[in-house]
């Protein structure tokens, strides 16, 4: 496996909507010393150093995909979206999306794809959603008949059709970012980015828009990439994981395979009609939690069966509970066990072999 | 400059829509702007008084080839001038939007940024002329006696010709401007030195033919200061309309500047564009 290679790299598929190879982005920063002097200095002598975003990240995505790209802060996630939907120039590789190359920005390419960003505005801040809409219906020459029907369907699935009159800085975070999502898709779009459209957001909030996006992923067949780093979007959406730590791409798989792989062991909790002995705890796994004659255990997956049947010959159980690892713990162990550089640590290899 | 009407179908529906959606956003803030444009009419008022004292003090009939209503009558004009060249806001809000990230939305929407500025001037144009006839048609009823009233039409075709690139000028070159924000993390000081240029060298402070008596140069060659100050855009947002209107540009005369002022827009709009397509490129879509 080349050094740089994905620990899973995907089948080529004959077809893709997004292709991507040797794509690197480096921005060069200019260092700023502290206080006064540190200022006048830099007038004169600036010290600049180059930071790689991304570092050769290759992948194809088939159509109607729904793909997380998860990563730790400063990966290169966001880098990564802003160059597939041309905000932003690559210093090497190339890329097409929908038959385009991105940073060319045709107007044919960009009434095909939207891109939503989670702290960002498209809607019209002092005006209604509806305003915006009926903006968004022009510049991506929507047929009207077509559009009024699809902003309806829209606003309808996500309950928002009160708040479109409303001016939008009038409306809270979870309704701006529902509104934000209709207009991204007011025009059909066949690829969609995401990025961090959750963020900040409550459970309810977080829950309709999750129902929301796979509802139209599934109906309209879009392509969707998603950068978050709440682990529940991807239990909710994707099938599909890219990790990328360093600029580089770290994994690319199944979320069920991160699940199967990076994990050793399952978290059991039992309630005792008795308490058992420490010693009887720690004989069975590593005891997490002890809370009166409730003990919460980490046991390995293949002692996990020899265990339970020893516990439930041996003691008076109430209750069992058997649990998957947080799949926030799995990710967070993913990232950390890449080196420093990006790559894949021996470890991380041998687990995945 | 091309905004939803690039590759064809609904250009006008396209601007149309634009144009009335930014026509609400400006009427979303009507109180401020509705105060702002009254407050412009300010100056004027001050500039009679001042410009009354200063004949009164010189004692003399004439300076620089102006009368006291002449002087008059200019001002009302370069306000008139001003009112479609002056672009408050623009540079600053481009640089705004680069610094702050908001740009971003209009490089992945199918719709040309420039073009989507113009149109939003133009809205914000449109309202404050709507705001500001009252006012204007005041001020221009009491200071009638200052007027040399209305010129020929072809004079007068002329002069809305000059008003409308006077618009075009100040947009382009405030546009181009802002368009700085790509390179430099700050441009408000290259906004004050611009708009001191602006006040200086427009006609805006006074008329630029005042130079005219300022020789600069050797034996060999010699030139005034306004002959100098011609060569240079600025004039063509204040003075340039102005000096039509009062009848100060005849016959070829007011041929070449109605050409030296469409060559000035040309060149600003390819200036424009040109830092607009060498900005994004190395843009780094700051702000997340």
């Amino acid at each position: 496996m080349p050094a740089s290679a994905p620990l899973h790299a995907r089948g080529e598929s004959s077809n893709p909507v997004i292709r991507v190879a040797g794509l690197t982005k480096h921005y060069r920063v200019f260092d700023k010393r502290e206080g006064i002097g540190g200022s006048l200095r830099g007038l004169f002598r600036r010290q600049a150093r180059t930071v790689e975003a991304l570092r050769g990240v290759s992948l194809e995505v088939d159509p109607g995909e729904f793909v997380a790209v998860l990563g730790p802060n400063g990966a290169g996630k966001t880098t990564f979206l802003k160059l597939l939907s041309g905000i932003i120039t690559p210093t090497s590789g190339t890329a097409s999306v929908l038959g385009h190359v991105p940073w060319q920005r045709h107007d044919d390419f960009r009434r095909r794809f939207a891109l939503v960003m989670g702290q960002r505005n498209q809607l019209w801040w002092d005006l209604p959603a509806a305003e915006s809409f009926r903006l968004h219906e022009v510049i991506y020459r929507v047929d009207p008949a077509r559009f009024a029907r699809t902003r309806d369907e829209l606003v309808e699935l996500l309950g928002v059709a009160k708040l479109i009159h409303q001016p939008v800085r009038e409306l809270s975070l979870g309704e701006r970012m529902k509104l934000e999502l209709v207009a991204a898709l007011l025009h059909e779009p066949e690829v969609l980015f995401l990025d961090e459209p959750t963020i900040g957001l409550d459970v309810v909030a977080q829950h309709a828009i999750h129902s929301f996006l796979r509802q139209v992923q599934q109906e309209r067949g879009t392509t969707v990439l998603l950068t978050t780093h709440y682990m529940k979007d991807v239990a909710a959406l994707c099938r599909r994981v890219v990790v990328i730590t360093h600029g580089r791409i770290l994994y690319d798989g199944t979320l069920a395979e991160i699940v199967d792989r990076f994990t050793t062991h399952k978290i059991v909790t039992l309630d005792f009609e008795t308490p058992p002995s420490d010693a009887a705890v720690a004989a069975w796994g590593f005891p997490c939690e002890r809370r009166g004659p409730q003990v919460r255990l980490r046991i390995d997956r293949d002692r996990i069966a020899g265990a339970l049947s020893e516990i439930l010959a041996g003691e008076s159980v109430i209750d069992v509970t058997v649990e998957d690892v947080p799949l926030e713990d799995v990710i967070a162990g993913l990232f950390r066990s890449a080196g420093d550089d990006g790559e894949p640590t021996a470890a991380l290899q041998e687990a995945v072999r | 400059m091309t905004a939803v009407a690039r590759s064809g179908g609904w250009p006008f529906h396209g601007w149309t829509t634009m144009l009335s959606i930014c026509v609400a956003d400006r009427l979303a803030h009507r109180g401020d702007f509705a105060l702002g444009t009254l407050m412009r009419f300010l100056p004027i008022v001050t500039q009679i008084f001042l410009w009354t004292a200063v004949f009164s003090a010189a004692g003399s009939t004439s300076i620089a080839g102006y009368s006291r209503n002449d002087f008059v009558a200019y001002y009302l004009l370069t306000m008139v001038a001003r009112s479609f060249s002056s672009m408050p806001g623009l540079a600053s809000g481009i640089a705004r939007s680069v610094r702050d990230g908001s740009v971003k939305k209009y490089l992945v929407q199918p719709v040309d940024y420039v073009g989507f500025l113009l149109a939003a001037r133009v809205a914000h144009k449109l309202v404050y002329f709507a705001v500001a006839a009252a006012p204007f048609a005041l001020v221009f009823f009491l200071c009638r006696s200052f007027f040399p009233w209305p010129p020929e039409p072809p004079v007068v075709a002329a002069y809305l010709a000059s008003l409308v690139m006077s618009f075009l000028l100040g947009f382009l070159l405030e546009a181009t401007l802002g368009m700085l924000g790509f390179w430099f993390l700050e441009v408000s000081s290259l906004i004050f030195v611009y708009m001191l240029a602006q006040f200086l060298l427009s006609g805006h402070m006074f008329p630029i033919d005042m130079l005219d008596g300022i020789a600069v140069g050797s034996a060999g060659w010699s030139l005034s200061l306004g002959d100098i100050v011609r060569l240079l855009p600025f004039q063509y947002t204040a003075y340039f309309p102005c000096a039509i209107w009062l009848g100060k540009l005849r016959g070829a005369d007011l041929a070449v500047g109605l050409a030296m002022e469409a060559a000035w827009v040309v060149a600003a709009a390819v200036a424009c564009r040109f830092a607009f397509l060498r900005g994004t490129r190395r843009y780094s879509g700051y702000g997340g």
